[in-house]
């Protein structure tokens, strides 16, 4: 059994047209045993910045406080919000800062970075353990299911998606990979970042 | 929070669980095929640009050739999280140096940092480089193993493809190559490797650093395209059943209720 496989959990992120979608199923279990089925684990950073968080579930709440800190200390420092990128390489180097005593998490970020003209430009990032950043220009995964999810989001992602039918097809992705892993599932959530509005949706899904 | 160097905070803990039979899960590495080539007017780089995590292709388009001094590149294989995070450290290192010095700095600066940092840990920051430039005393190429050995060579390959682009090198290296002639060699045996190996794929990578310029071809081959799709696979809007929605509106608004007139008007004397 790998310690990922404790508590379970998968996160995915997409790019669309002008927007971003990030979602996550809802699951906490001790391995086959389900524990919650509203175990949240996508948290905002800024108002459009987002990261999901899958793996050991007492290191999940470790470093989101860890990641609330940081990012509150240099808003304050900068006097400006933090931009996506800058924040994917702080929750890098804050993984590889323990890469011989690693926290057992593959964060997942998604956001909108402002670009010089005043307009947003989607971004979405990935780390595994230690900190290894991982810049994708279609989605990105992690979790227990992420072998599945990487399955049907390489099949069902196109560009240029409208926020709507981002939607769709990121819930689609995650809620037919996650029926097929045991640790991923009981829920999920989905949120569609854009530049005037963020939508969170709860899914109707198979609770077995 | 603030103290230098790594942190052991978690080490009894993941200890303890590997001691109960709990492996630790894989970071991502790169499988990579890199090469470094000798030429008449200095070194040619090269890499593949795939990065997996166990039998997954993690990155298919990820970049393993790393910037250390405008005339010095290091291509990385091994820990991806290990070669991005020393070179970049290095990188540092010689630029604080290049200006305390005020000199261009040397590859053999570079090579000796490396070596030096790799061998304190013991193997244990999994790093295997190649590491190429030109500096006042010419052109040098070195490799770079993970416990801190080095190799100078005038052909160099690493990586799990590095027997398929040693076999493109010994068969077809030859001293003083024109550039164009160097740079198709280097880009066969990162193709050798792309295609032999399952660790190494997608897209060639190369660098091409001579005394006067620093060239980064990315992407310079791509023999792995993938083609459009035939048809659209979007989902009709409405296809998902949800359960509840929370729209946040980013939008700030703000109405001014002018209060009314009458008041006192405000004092500028």
């Amino acid at each position: 059994m790998s310690i990922m496989e404790l508590n379970g959990g998968s996160v995915i992120a997409m790019v669309g047209k002008d927007c971003v979608a990030i979602a996550s199923d809802l699951r906490l279990g001790n391995q086959a045993l389900g524990i919650s089925s509203s175990f949240q684990r996508i948290f905002p950073v800024t108002d459009r910045v987002y990261v999901g968080l899958p793996g050991l579930a007492t290191d999940v709440t470790t470093l989101r406080e860890r990641f609330r800190y940081r990012v509150n200390m240099y808003t304050i420092k900068e006097e400006r919000e933090i931009e996506p990128e800058t924040f994917a390489h702080l929750v890098s180097s804050t993984l590889y800062e323990h890469r011989f005593g690693p926290y057992f998490i593959e964060p997942v970020m998604a956001g909108l970075s402002k670009t010089p003209s005043g307009g947003y430009k989607p971004f979405i990032a990935a780390t595994d353990l230690i900190g290894c950043l991982n810049f994708a220009k279609d989605f990105v995964v992690a979790g227990t299911a992420s072998a599945k999810l990487f399955g049907v989001a390489e099949g069902l992602w196109e560009p240029d998606l409208e926020a709507e039918d981002l939607f769709e097809t990121i819930s689609q992705t995650l809620l037919n990979a996650v029926d097929r892993d045991a640790y991923s599932g009981w829920g999920a959530i989905v949120h569609v970042i854009t530049k005037d509005k963020i939508i969170t949706r709860t899914l109707k899904a198979r609770m077995d | 929070m603030s103290s230098p160097g790594f942190n052991f905070s978690n080490a009894v803990r993941n200890n303890f669980l590997q001691e109960k039979g709990i492996p630790l899960p894989k970071a991502t590495s790169t499988g990579t095929t890199i090469v470094g080539c000798l030429f008449k007017d200095g070194i040619i780089l090269g890499a593949d640009t795939r990065a997996t995590e166990g039998e997954i292709i993690a990155d298919k388009n990820c970049e393993k050739i790393h910037y250390i001094t405008e005339s010095i590149r290091c291509c990385g294989a091994g820990t991806a999280a290990d070669t991005e995070f020393t070179t970049a450290s290095i990188s540092s290192n010689m630029e604080l140096h290049a200006l305390s010095t005020g000199r261009a700095p040397r590859v053999v600066t570079a090579m000796t940092m490396l070596k030096q940092y790799l061998f304190q840990y013991q193997g244990h920051v999994g790093a295997a480089l190649v590491l190429g430039g030109v500096d006042s005393t010419g052109p040098h190429l070195f490799t770079i193993h993970p416990h801190g050995s080095t190799d100078k060579l005038p052909y160099v390959t690493m990586g799990s493809g590095s027997l398929a682009a040693m076999a493109v090198f010994e068969s077809s290296w030859k001293p003083n190559m024109e550039r164009g002639e160097a740079l198709a060699l280097v880009s066969a045996a990162i193709s050798a490797g792309i295609f032999n190996d399952l660790g190494s794929g997608s897209n060639v990578d190369a660098c091409v650093i001579t005394a006067t310029q620093t060239e980064m071809l990315r992407n310079f081959v791509k023999p792995n395209e993938r083609v459009e799709k035939e048809r659209r696979y979007t989902f009709r809007r409405g296809t998902t059943a949800w359960k509840t929605e929370n729209i946040r509106s980013l939008i700030v608004s703000e109405d001014i209720t002018p209060v009314s007139a009458g008041g006192d008007a405000m004092d500028i004397s």
